[in-house]
């Protein structure tokens, strides 16, 4: 333990086996132990849930998930291949995913038009138009909720994809054109001006100069917009109706009676949430990218 | 479009092209209820009839919105400060250890969780039944530790007589002396909880200088034998704790054998009161009740701490690696410890990242709904209310409009100061 100890201040992160390099974070004190007990706390939750949703409804209703550790014979795929034969949760996946795809497709090519339009084109009123898209930052879309219905109602969206697509893109839109025009500003000038000099449109320098060039940026909106979208409850339980829920929606309804669904509920729970972990892992460093420059800047 | 830059016109043409798909959107779906929802407030239900401020005024004075209203308060005092204070002590504290990425992403995690998924998974945690929910799991293994379950939780006297109520146990209501014997009958002991040792009860044996007794379960298995009588079929229930009082003290204990025997030695001469302390018909720990009317609230506000703390940990933590390491190395230089160093520097530096962070936990926190929704079972919405799950309850719930525009209005007025933070920042920096 000692000879861990003294070495591990000094030697690389890379050297070492994994295992000796966490005896030694391990031993770097309380800070160190501290954490350690932050993180399985924070990851137990997340286990419990997923081992549960790997145990029979009897199982779940007669003890804790945590006993599956002394008996791991509790553990059946039985609840997912019970889930992958509902129709209902079926449908309701395919549904998430035709709202949340045209959602961040949509909202990247609308908000990098204006964004272009606010970061490097002069016009009459740009700096309080775009002060107004900064305002609505914070609107909750509650607000709209009851006039988008009626509005809806009239125009026979109501209970339909396209009107839970408009929505999200509609409510995504302030955030991603201040994400990309911010990005978009950073982009040289000499670039723009030596394009528009070869005398490019400004078609010609938006998709050919600052889309490419924006790409970190767009990653980021897109992986945002992905998550918000799929993860949403409330839009979608305004909006869509039976036929188009997306799986929160259907999740919601098994609610009425935990306990008892809860061989249901928590294998839909999981799949609900793979999608945006893998999302999540696989892009982190874009999600957090994000983050810093739409809360921080 | 190729030439379009070359006219001035063309140029024009190029913006509203450009910014139309978003202004269209903005103005339609954002920008047009707000108004819409100011007017509508004003109107009643169906939107038949001109209502002026009623709707507000029902707003403050009706209990369900009133309980929403005072709920989203304690979320907007609690949550947010909570989140950025737990975000700034591990964004400080990762800096010192060597698997911060590892650390960062364990908790950042749950930011990728639907609100929903989130609640589905804490709701599990909170169960009731210990052997089911986690967090009374946990509460349950502390509690039996300094207050453990008795073996007798339910048993009643077999005579009411002899064995009467005291101090939370039982008492003989007949003192014994010194070389006296006691006999204690008990029943309404479910068999599961009878223990697996007991044997035949016996008759107490009467000894000399002591006091010998006998625990019982006044009651054979197919009927037969009498009330305060040690019957054939009869069994003695092991492990009981009695007490000999005297004067109101208690002068010493015994537990009982499987028989149910039990003896008192040494003792002074004297008459002594048998008691059955309280400990013995401790009901086992039945799980704090979470998710009941009291603790929902907090309970709720636990777990988006669980979600967004990750957010105010990487959000600070840019903000601290952005200080230049100097600064910090001379304050050190300058005698100060380390907690110094955190409050007389790091935190006075931090202070804008600070701000922001609340601020966008603030607007957040304005807004859940979800997880209210999922968390809180339909026994406990009523208590866990929140302006937006009223709001969502009250449009489309019992369709009155009229009612959830204003609730929407409110909400709205909430974040505007907020709005004005945002604006004063970016003109701030842009200029």
């Amino acid at each position: 333990m000692s000879t861990v100890a003294t070495t591990s201040d000094r030697t690389t992160p890379s050297s070492g086996s994994r295992s000796s390099r966490l005896v030694s974070a391990l031993t770097h004190g309380p800070a160190a132990l501290l954490l350690a007990v932050v993180s399985v706390v924070w990851l137990v939750p997340t286990i419990g849930l997923l081992i549960s949703s790997f145990r029979t409804a009897a199982d779940n209703a007669d003890s804790g998930w945590w006993t599956a550790f002394t008996a791991p014979a509790q553990l059946t795929l039985q609840p997912y291949r019970d889930l992958l034969d509902d129709p209902t949760i079926i449908s309701a996946f395919v549904n998430t995913v035709l709202i949340t795809l045209p959602s961040s497709l949509l909202i990247v090519i609308v908000a990098s038009l204006a964004a272009y339009a606010f970061a490097w084109m002069r016009f009459r009123g740009r700096d309080v138009l775009f002060l107004i898209v900064v305002g609505l930052l914070v609107v909750p879309l509650q607000v709209a909720l009851i006039p988008v219905a009626r509005l809806y109602d009239l125009l026979g969206l109501f209970g339909t994809i396209p009107g839970v697509v408009l929505f999200h893109v509609a409510f995504g839109l302030p955030f991603a054109i201040f994400l990309l025009r911010n990005f978009f500003v950073g982009i040289p000038h000499e670039l723009l001006e030596a394009a528009r000099m070869d005398g490019a449109s400004e078609w010609t320098v938006f998709t050919r100069v600052v889309l490419p060039l924006g790409l970190p940026a767009i990653a980021s909106l897109l992986i945002f917009q992905f998550l918000w979208v799929w993860n949403d409850l409330l839009v979608a339980l305004v909006f869509a109706g039976g036929e188009t829920q997306p799986l929160t929606v259907a999740i919601r309804e098994q609610l009425r009676s935990f306990s008892a669904n809860i061989d249901v509920i928590a294998p839909a729970a999981f799949l609900q949430m793979i999608v945006p972990l893998a999302v999540f892992f696989a892009f982190q460093r874009y999600f957090v990218q994000g983050l810093l420059a739409g809360s921080q800047r | 479009m190729d030439g379009a830059t070359t006219k001035r016109g063309g140029r024009s043409w190029a913006v509203a092209l450009f910014l139309a798909p978003a202004l269209v959107l903005l103005g339609a779906i954002v920008m047009y209820p707000i108004f819409f929802s100011v007017g509508r407030s004003l109107f009643d239900a169906n939107g038949s009839k001109f209502v002026g401020i009623e709707n507000y005024q029902e707003m403050f004075t009706s209990p369900a919105t009133l309980t929403a209203i005072k709920n989203n308060l304690i979320w907007v005092v609690f949550a947010p400060s909570l989140v950025t204070a737990l975000g700034l002590v591990f964004a400080v504290l990762t800096e010192r250890i060597a698997w911060s990425t590892a650390f960062k992403v364990a908790i950042f995690m749950p930011m990728a969780i639907s609100f929903l998924s989130a609640g589905v998974t804490w709701r599990l945690i909170y169960e009731q039944d210990p052997d089911l929910g986690l967090a009374n799991a946990a509460a349950g293994a502390v509690v039996n530790v300094f207050r453990p379950p008795g073996e007798l939780p339910g048993a009643r006297p077999s005579d009411e007589q002899a064995l009467r109520a005291s101090e939370g146990g039982l008492a003989a209501s007949d003192p014994v002396d010194l070389g006296g014997t006691a006999t204690l009958g008990l029943v309404a002991i479910p068999p599961e909880s009878i223990p697996a040792d007991a044997v035949q009860a016996v008759e107490p044996a009467a000894t000399d200088g002591g006091i010998a007794g006998t625990v019982w379960l006044d009651f054979a298995p197919g009927g037969g034998g009498d009330p305060g009588i040690i019957d054939q079929g009869e069994l003695g229930l092991p492990g009981v704790e009695v007490e000999a009082v005297a004067g109101g003290a208690v002068v010493a204990s015994a537990t009982s054998a499987p028989d149910g025997s039990f003896v008192f030695d040494g003792l002074e001469v004297g008459s002594y009161e048998m008691r059955l302390p309280e400990g013995n018909f401790r009901e086992p720990f039945g799980g704090i009740s979470w998710l009941g009317p009291t603790l929902v609230t907090p309970a709720i506000i636990v777990s988006y701490i669980w979600i967004w703390a990750g957010f105010a940990m990487v959000v600070i933590a840019a903000g601290l690696a952005a200080i230049p390491r100097e600064t910090l190395e001379a304050s050190r230089v300058d005698g100060g410890n380390e907690w110094q160093v955190f409050r007389r520097v790091t935190v006075p530096l931090l202070a804008p990242v600070l701000a922001v962070v609340f601020v966008t936990l603030v607007i957040n926190v304005l807004k859940i709904f979800d997880l209210v929704l999922v968390i809180a079972p339909g026994s406990a919405q009523r208590d866990a209310n929140v302006i937006a799950l009223q709001l969502w309850k009250t449009a489309f719930g019992i369709r009155d409009f009229g009612l959830g525009s204003a609730l929407a209005v409110f909400l709205l007025l909430l974040v505007l100061p907020a709005m004005a933070f945002n604006l004063r920042r970016f003109r701030a920096e842009e200029s």
